[in-house]
């Protein structure tokens, strides 16, 4: 933990050195995509509809879609769904401190959540404190999560279940950025509540870091009284496109209560790499992510729990027809494909010494159609398919989504 | 790129993944079943409705996943019933289990250092069992789930019947029951035939569990650690503990093993499998693995009076020193084990991971393997088949992968 500290500390020393502007985008009512923009700055580049005269902005986004899945010939039929409507509110006291907020309500009202808020004091570019609800900074779908942003109804596999998407903690740290002719590098660094050992003792049977999303009291208490680190650093040649480098770490098990000690610290590390790009000739658009995870736990633990696991995606978007439609003056079409892997589960088995299954691979053509750059109807197809832990014939799945998105 | 370019574009995505999806036939788009026969899931015929939603829910118990604060251990084997019977089939060598400390009918010898059963996984904070020093050891492979209701089902004195300790016919075959005591949530059947007190065993490879509700509340304790009503004293602690698991869920259990359908022979009118399973019967491995047997009265009409083809009398065999462990349970020796039905058995590949992992605890990989494993009263049958020509022996094979 010291370690964690340390960098702490380090990336604030090397963030005084520095200059630059600040950020001034919010509250725009839409947000204008330039060479600079990275995701680092996704909390703020959203549309925001400003109150009056006052420094007040607000708003948010909604989706909502058809779900038609058929696993191994058998279906539940045909669902319409509301996945989540998602409130911004956020304010500027000063023009250097500002306060933003993300209220997120899934499937109707089933999950109602704080995903976001938090107060920023942006002193420089090069550092600004934040302190509240953060985001977690693990992968960049974490941080550019919205709805609308996205050509796929779903969400990636990996950055919703390998990685928890949406996963945010109360904690502090520190961000910036610096830009250059060419160049453009951002970091953030927050210590926050942490996780705790559901991630290897819970109902679906894997480890999984998704399943301390559940846990709502690391709100108001750390499980043990330990902070997580979450760091990221991403560097952005503004011809070429980003890439991000990102690690979570820290210990996530209960390892003492009311002074005795209950078990040996064990510790949890997280690696992903993200990039992002879009060819100026042909403006196809690219991104990926990919994370690798490490949780140490003892060796006579459940097999179904891995100690290591990995996955990612590839997204491929590509604009392909646009014109003047139906009174929208920039209404273009988009054909997408996204690729997910996750293995969540990458060791072998002591017996057999043959492989550890539990991996699940999709892929999904897509075409969307937006109207306005911040409002995207879309049409889905996910072919899945998913292996149980010994890597039996996997379980086929089809799944045929129509849905909106939209920011409001 | 101009507008019609891009259009072009667009209209030539849409004609080639239309022609796409519809050349790719729809199975692919919106996957189908598996044929019925291919699967070893799937209910019995005829269950009223209500039998339907016990047995829905039963599906649902038996995924349960049970956590440290849903009851799981504190030590344990697995935390799932289908983590051990993937797709109601076979287990896998990473989820076998291991019971020790009984070396004769007297009883088991360790019951207050574990026994019978270890557990070897443990809950954070809590270490696992190991085996006591000087206590013998057997480990056992989960065995597959389907047809269970119709092997109930079948009277006591249909298995006895079968039954020929003497070997009164001279064809080397003897086969008993196991007499095992009842524990006290176990009511023997209305029909049932005693010894001495004790009834015939028919489920595990030790034929140790009288009926399926044995076999569910021994499961839920000894292998997840989870107490029950019916079962309440902690594999741990040694002590009774609240529930972990209701009546109506274990009940909702049972009969799902009741009702998972038989497996299904595929391909059985190929002359090939024909000419298969008549070596089966002239090598006389029908002399255990008994083609046909018929259930006595039941309460569920897809189970009542009916013959099917499991390929067991349920009886104790000896099985030679080769497989002789050293452990037992109930009055059978150390050597003996229940015929295991061979329904299903060309499917136990997809439940164990793509390789066959067969006998009591997975050391044969393969049927051929299998078979020159068998020893003592199946001795003779081994040496029948091992005189079989290469041809003879993939057709016997083939036979027994149709089942």
């Amino acid at each position: 933990m010291l370690k964690h500290y340390a960098l702490f500390i380090l990336l604030s020393v090397i963030s005084q050195r520095a200059f630059s502007q600040i950020d001034s985008t919010l509250f725009k009512r839409i947000p204008k995509t330039d060479s600079s923009k990275m995701n680092i700055d996704a909390v703020y580049n959203r549309p925001f509809l400003q109150v009056g005269r006052t420094p007040l902005g607000i708003g948010g986004y909604a989706e909502l879609n058809t779900n038609y899945g058929v696993t191994d010939g058998i279906s539940e039929g045909m669902s319409f769904q509301m996945r989540r409507m998602t409130l911004f509110l956020g304010g500027s006291l000063h023009p250097k401190i500002k306060f933003m907020s993300e209220i997120e309500f899934e499937d109707g009202t089933k999950e109602i959540n704080i995903e976001f808020a938090a107060i920023d004091f942006q002193f420089d570019n090069i550092f600004n404190f934040r302190g509240g609800v953060v985001v977690n900074p693990i992968g960049a779908f974490n941080q550019n999560h919205d709805g609308p942003k996205w050509e796929f109804i779903d969400r990636p596999m990996s950055a919703t279940e390998l990685l928890p998407a949406t996963f945010s903690n109360v904690g502090m740290g520190i961000y910036g950025k610096k830009y250059t002719k060419q160049w453009v590098f951002a970091y953030e660094a927050y210590l926050t509540n942490g996780f705790d050992d559901s991630i290897i003792d819970n109902d679906f049977s894997r480890t999984s870091l998704s399943a301390a999303k559940a846990n709502r009291d690391r709100f108001e208490e750390s499980s043990n009284g330990k902070p997580l680190l979450t760091g990221k650093v991403a560097l952005r040649n503004r011809k070429v496109g980003e890439l991000g480098l990102s690690y979570m770490g820290g210990v996530y098990n209960k390892f003492q209560d009311d002074g005795f000690i209950l078990a040996p610290k064990r510790a949890l590390k997280v690696l992903a790499i993200d990039f992002n790009s879009v060819l100026k000739k042909t403006k196809t658009a690219f991104t990926a992510e990919w994370a690798w995870i490490n949780v140490d736990f003892p060796n006579n633990y459940a097999v179904q729990y891995g100690n290591t696991q990995n996955g990612g995606f590839l997204d491929i978007v590509q604009p392909v027809f646009k014109k003047p439609l139906m009174g929208f003056p920039n209404s273009t079409f988009y054909v997408s494909c996204r690729l997910d892997r996750v293995d969540w589960n990458t060791g072998k088995f002591t017996e057999t010494s043959s492989k550890i299954y539990d991996e699940t691979i999709s892929i999904m053509p897509a075409i969307s159609w937006r109207p306005i750059t911040s409002t995207v109807v879309r049409l889905n197809y996910r072919h899945q398919k998913k292996w149980d832990l010994l890597g039996n014939p996997p379980a086929n799945s089809g799944i045929i989504q129509f849905g909106l998105s939209s920011y409001f | 790129m101009n507008t019609r370019y891009k259009m072009k574009i667009l209209f030539q995505y849409l004609f080639i993944s239309g022609i796409g999806l519809l050349s790719t036939s729809c199975e692919k788009i919106l996957p189908s079943s598996p044929e019925e026969n291919e699967v070893l899931d799937g209910t019995i015929d005829a269950l009223s409705t209500a039998e339907t939603a016990k047995f829905l829910r039963g599906d649902v118990a038996f995924a349960r996943v049970f956590t440290s604060t849903t009851g799981l251990g504190p030590l344990f084997v697995s935390n799932s019933c289908i983590s051990c019977h993937a797709g109601d089939g076979k287990g896998h060598p990473s989820t076998s289990l291991v019971r020790f400390g009984q070396i004769n009918e007297t009883g088991n010898q360790f019951l207050n250092q574990g026994g019978p059963q270890l557990q070897h996984r443990a809950i954070v904070g809590f270490m696992p069992e190991t085996i006591p020093s000087g206590a013998t050891h057997s480990t056992f492979i989960a065995p597959a789930n389907t047809g269970l209701g119709f092997l109930e089902a079948v009277s006591d004195a249909d298995i006895l019947a079968l039954s020929d300790p003497e070997d009164k016919d001279h064809d080397g075959i003897s086969g008993v029951p196991n007499w095992i005591e009842l524990a006290d949530f176990v009511k023997p059947k209305s029909n049932a035939i005693s010894k001495n007190g004790k009834y015939i065993g028919r489920f595990g490879r030790k034929a140790g569990a009288y009926n399926l509700l044995n076999q569910t509340v021994n499961a839920y304790n000894q292998d997840m650690g989870v107490v029950s009503s019916f079962s309440a004293r902690d594999t741990f602690s040694g002590e009774n503990q609240d529930f972990e698991v209701s009546d109506n869920e274990i009940a909702d259990l049972v009969l799902y093993l009741q009702t998972l359908k038989a497996p299904l022979q595929r391909n059985s009118t190929n002359q090939d499998i024909k000419d298969g399973k008549g070596l089966f019967i002239k090598s006389q491995c029908s002399s255990c693995h008994i083609p046909q047997m018929t259930t006595g009265p039941s309460s569920i009409a897809g189970i009542n009076n009916k013959t099917f083809a499991a390929y067991t009398d349920l009886l104790m065999h000896d099985m030679g020193n080769g497989l002789d462990d050293n452990y037992t349970e109930g009055t059978a020796k150390t050597y003996e084990w229940r015929t295991t039905p061979l329904w299903g058995l060309g499917l136990s590949k997809d439940s164990q991971g793509g390789k066959m992992h067969l006998l009591h605890d997975g050391r044969a990989k393969s049927i051929d393997e299998a078979i020159t494993l068998h020893g003592g009263e199946a001795a003779n049958s081994r040496q029948r088949y091992l005189a079989l020509t290469v041809n003879e022996k993939q057709l016997l094979i083939k036979f027994l992968e149709s089942l």
